[in-house]
């Protein structure tokens, strides 16, 4: 033998690849996770506009019926609109992955998902008829 | 059904080459070829130095975990037939660095999982006094889905967070965690929740979900971490509210 056999020594010299900041965009799933998570936005819209209703209902009659007359303009009407689809996105999707975070185990016997995710939407319904005969008795 | 198809291949050999390139091999179309028979013929009759790990070939071993078309799959249960008429992209997982070709190095999961102490602990340490600790099929059923995990890092590869949070203990830590918290025989779960409601723990997760979508075990990894946010949090509740005896 004219050399002995030539070894390749173990050198690691990783190949890392960087998180592309457009990752999001690669896979549909992940699309719809960002926007699940963009909607917190519009929850948080709907929060602030509830406030801001308080603090007109507290200033008295006048201030209400400008509270009233601004949410009537277009832009508060397509402000909207829009948030109430993205609240319901965020309402329906969490809904639907609750199975996941709530396991009930019924002697023994795990329930199946689409039990509890109608529990959620039961739930929903009820609550909503409650506030609605609330303020429908009131008005 | 074609005679041949196109197997494309990540090739990344670190002393040529300073990022990975794609080589296309024509492989014969078998319909009971899985995409590992497929990249061992590669290497028995096309090119020698492709590198990938495999070991049992019937999904139990973790082994041969790849992407596939650009989704982590266990290339031993992943039909030719399914992705035909090609061409088929093989690449390395995501979010692990690569070592060569398609072989990660997965030390850093390796470490992780090791930290939530994935062993059933008791309380006094001791094994058991008297023959094994009994279990009723309820209490087996508790925590079996959680023990199908074969440490694939599929799941690791799915996951967006991972990859942008390499500190993120992970899906399968997680998961593996859940599998002794939930164990009957276990009393290690005061010690597992330190690490896992750490900042590193369940809450860098925002549940995109996709761990549990890739798993080849039907594990559901995100299920198990949402499952541990609620124990978590009722955790942390008590420990605001009670006087540490009564937690």
């Amino acid at each position: 033998m004219s050399a002995g056999p030539h070894y390749t020594l173990y050198h690691p010299r990783w190949y890392r690849r960087r998180v592309s900041v457009w990752w999001w965009l690669q896979k549909r799933s992940y699309a719809a996770f960002v926007t699940r998570e963009i909607t917190s936005v519009f929850v948080a819209f709907f929060a602030v506009v509830t406030l801001w209703q308080l603090r007109a209902l507290v200033q008295g009659p006048e201030a209400y019926e400008r509270f009233l007359a601004r949410l009537q303009t277009p832009l508060f009407l397509t402000l909207n609109v829009v948030a109430l689809v993205f609240v319901l996105f965020h309402a329906i999707t969490w809904f639907n992955l609750t199975p996941k975070a709530m396991v009930v185990r019924v002697s023994g016997k795990r329930l199946p998902d689409g039990l509890i995710i109608g529990l959620n939407y039961a739930a929903w319904l009820v609550l909503s008829a409650a506030v609605a005969f609330v303020l429908l008795r009131a008005a | 059904m074609p005679a041949t198809v196109a197997l494309t291949v990540a090739r990344y050999r670190p002393e040529r080459e300073s990022e990975p390139t794609f080589e296309t091999y024509e492989i014969p179309f078998r319909k009971d070829w899985v995409v590992l028979d497929a990249l061992n013929h590669v290497k028995d009759r096309l090119d020698g130095s492709l590198s990938y790990r495999w070991s049992c070939r019937m999904g139990v071993c973790g082994s041969c975990g790849m992407k596939v078309n650009g989704v982590p799959k266990l290339t031993c249960a992943t039909f030719l037939s399914d992705y035909l008429p090609g061409p088929i992209r093989v690449e390395p997982l995501d979010y692990f660095p690569v070592v060569r070709d398609l072989v990660v190095d997965i030390t850093d999961f390796v470490r992780k999982l090791k930290q939530v102490k994935p062993w059933i602990i008791r309380e006094d340490g001791t094994s058991p006094p008297a023959g094994e600790y009994l279990q009723t099929p309820d209490q087996l059923d508790a925590y079996k889905q959680y023990s199908m995990c074969i440490n694939c890092m599929l799941c690791y590869s799915a996951c967006p967070i991972y990859g942008l949070e390499p500190s993120f203990i992970g899906p399968a830590a997680i998961a593996m965690a859940q599998r002794y918290n939930m164990d009957s025989r276990d009393q290690g779960a005061a010690e597992r929740l330190k690490i896992l409601s750490d900042h590193d723990g369940i809450w860098q997760c925002t549940f995109v979900g996709e761990c549990t979508k890739v798993c080849p075990k039907h594990v559901d990894p995100a299920g198990a971490i949402q499952q541990y946010k609620l124990t978590g949090a009722t955790h942390w509740m008590k420990s605001l509210l009670l006087p540490r005896s009564a937690r």
